[in-house]
């Protein structure tokens, strides 16, 4: 066993209703982030929101084409994560990575126009929206075969490994990846060799159709992580702050060559699997619109009351909508992706 | 020259990519202090370390599937499957990964990696441990695919293959481990995709890799008895296939018969006769033959196993086919 096995925490931020005297001056509050930060992480948030609102728009107006998966709901998690890793960290994601690769820092135009299959996207047109690679900002890649992010960020920390380079590599997942053998394999694997990788799990409740506690009796995916020897760690995923700390607790600890910690966030996936999925058969309106009473936008927006100005919070709003206008405009007038290209690249 | 083994080949070649460049690490099952069950990494541990010869849980999956995140990063992974059965439980790391990060990711991503690994029968390890399954990943694009048949050949592929800017599958018979060739010094890299004339002849061209082309050159010997004279080609690799040197030897003996291990249906040998029958109709004299196994699992009994596989005595019969010299099978 290694130190910190069968280690399960739970990380949850105090209601902020318990929070003291809210004191803007006290550090402790927010996990120490600054006003800089705070406005950093709310603009991820909120331009994921955004970005999946105006792409699904797009999609339903016959501007795009092929599967759309909405991270709606989810936005805390990559914003937290991401907020606690370097630019030249690595970070691999699934068929539901618009949120991921933005909140690594990858641009709007190149992913709107990967989206709409355009020239000018990350990868051409090649990818699609379940393809999107930014190597430039560490998005090494999505795989929307279900499992394969934890192969890539594994492989990637052992590179990291091979030649001690002091990065960390992030893998989101999400509840179904975890009835894949692969996973199994993955997190032995990385806990074996204490590679600096980091699993975050993003149970927002379905995969698919199927409600996680039909996948599994256990209700915390992060229990697993006992069995690796490694941490599991069960966070608050609609809370922002929640995820952070848990984040940057992990990728401290597989920075200094202590291996790898599994990070279970929970959320709930407001949107269906895919646009155009038939929900109906599998959930009730009723309880879709509860769990969307519980917007990570609104608790972000309540936690930092006291901290930041409303026309602050305006004022990120008025600019990610212009950039997500831009980025849209971008991707429709751009070039179709070239035929010529088609036989390029492959063996 | 220097005479050396098959698997004493594949561990110099090995030996030489860890020496020569930095980013080159084994992974694989009982490859460290075991040395490898075939001993293709003997003593590897303690020249190299097991940081870069390492040992790996039987887990195949996230072998091939963290081969292709390390390769991704800029490493050069060397993958050791055992058995190329084994290939089965890692499908989708070489097939939905590898195969496409460069082309899918728009050429931000590459995955170069050779995954090492070896099959074929003669040893009855029955059917779960002998089979040749080459032909799968011709019907994936993205990936080399490489068969040597002799030492030389295999150093020389493997240098260009680790050096690959794509994923290559290298793939070893494991009745030639313990053949003999002779080897240069130093052995220069030789290019994917070009087959070489092993014997010259005027009658038959047979088409074939790795141990097939050892049973074709035994066939032709048979032959050669009878006032035969067949031509053998080794195509060394089958993506990229050398369809040209087929098809030039074709305009001097306008028969073909190609062979391989590999069951007969749905086997590369299809591929090539296609490509010949559309490119070199003209030149054919006869049907093109192939000389596969049958379609059945690999038995354990001796006499099982030689009433399925492709051997010499098949790669006869269907040259004598080809020349009419016997009934052509139903």
């Amino acid at each position: 066993m290694t130190e910190g096995a069968g280690l399960i925490s739970s990380v949850t931020s105090p209601p902020v209703s318990d929070r003291g005297d809210g004191s803007p001056e006290r550090d402790d509050d927010l996990h120490g982030l600054n006003d800089a930060q705070l406005l950093d992480i709310f603009k991820t948030m909120y331009t994921i929101r955004r970005f999946e609102v105006t792409m699904e728009r797009a999609h339903l107006a016959g501007d795009l084409y092929g599967p759309f998966h909405s991270s709606m709901g989810q936005e805390a998690i990559p914003a937290g994560v991401c907020a606690a890793l370097r630019t030249d960290d690595v970070v691999t994601s699934t068929h539901r990575g618009h949120g991921h690769a933005i909140a690594k820092g990858a641009e709007l135009g190149p992913i709107c126009a990967e989206l709409w299959g355009r020239a000018t996207g990350y990868c051409g047109g090649k990818g699609g929206s379940m393809h999107i690679v930014s190597t430039e900002h560490g998005f090494i890649g999505q795989s929307p075969i279900i499992g394969g992010s934890g192969l890539l960020a594994t492989g990637a920390a052992l590179s990291f490994d091979l030649t001690g380079d002091p990065r960390v590599a992030v893998a989101f997942m999400g509840d179904g990846a975890v009835g894949q053998g692969v996973f199994h394999e993955t997190l032995n694997l990385a806990a074996i060799w204490r590679l600096p990788a980091v699993f975050v799990v993003e149970n927002n409740g379905y995969a698919h159709s199927f409600r996680a506690d039909q996948m599994q009796l256990n209700p915390d995916i992060a229990s697993r992580a006992e069995g690796y020897g490694m941490p599991g760690v069960v966070v608050d995923g609609i809370d922002v702050f929640s995820v952070y700390a848990a984040a940057e607790a992990a990728v401290a600890r597989a920075r200094a060559g202590d291996g790898p910690t599994l990070i279970e966030a929970k959320c709930y996936r407001w949107r269906g699997h895919n646009l155009g999925d038939a929900e109906h058969l599998y959930r009730e309106r009723q309880e879709v619109e509860e769990a969307r009473g519980d917007d990570p936008l609104q608790r972000f927006r309540q936690a930092v009351s006291r901290r930041l100005e409303p026309a602050a919070l305006a004022g990120v709003e008025a600019a990610v909508d212009k950039e997500i206008d831009d980025a849209a405009r971008f991707a429709a007038e751009s070039p179709s992706a070239d035929p010529r290209t088609a036989l390029e690249g492959s063996y | 020259m220097r005479e050396i083994t098959f698997i004493e080949a594949v561990r110099e070649a090995q030996a030489e990519a860890l020496v020569s460049d930095d980013r080159v690490f084994i992974m694989g099952q009982e490859i460290g202090s075991y040395g490898g069950v075939f001993r293709a990494t003997q003593d590897f541990v303690r020249r190299f370390g097991d940081h870069r010869v390492r040992d790996m849980p039987i887990a195949e999956q996230s072998m091939l599937g963290a081969g292709v995140g390390a390769a991704v990063m800029g490493m050069r992974p060397i993958v050791e499957v055992m058995f190329m059965d084994f290939v089965a439980c890692g499908m989708d790391a070489i097939v939905n990964h590898a195969a496409k990060m460069r082309y899918m990711s728009g050429d931000q991503l590459r995955a170069p990696m050779v995954i090492r690994t070896q099959g074929g029968s003669g040893t009855h390890h029955g059917s779960q441990h002998s089979q040749t399954l080459e032909s799968w990943f011709l019907h994936v694009p993205g990936l080399a695919v490489v068969v040597p048949s002799v030492p030389q050949d295999v150093k020389g592929l493997f240098k260009t293959s680790v050096e690959l800017e794509h994923p290559v599958l290298f793939v070893e018979h494991r009745a030639l481990y313990r053949t003999t060739g002779p080897v240069t010094d130093p052995v220069a890299p030789i290019p994917l995709g070009e087959g070489v004339v092993r014997r010259r002849g005027e009658d038959v061209t047979v088409a074939a890799v790795g141990k097939s082309v050892h049973q074709a050159l035994a066939a032709a010997l048979e032959l050669e008895e009878e006032g035969v004279s067949v031509e053998v080609i080794d195509l060394r690799t089958l993506v990229p296939m050398d369809v040209e040197i087929v098809l030039e030897s074709l305009s001097r003996t306008h028969r073909l018969v190609v062979a391989h291990e590999a069951v007969e249906r749905g086997g590369w040998a299809g591929e090539l006769v296609a490509r010949v029958v559309a490119e070199g109709f003209d030149e054919l004299d006869a049907p093109p033959l192939r000389a596969g196994s049958k379609a059945t699992p690999i038995p354990f009994a001796r006499e099982l196993e030689a009433a399925m596989i492709s051997d010499e005595r098949l790669i006869a019969r269907r040259i004598r086919e080809s020349l009419d010299l016997a009934e052509y099978p139903a």
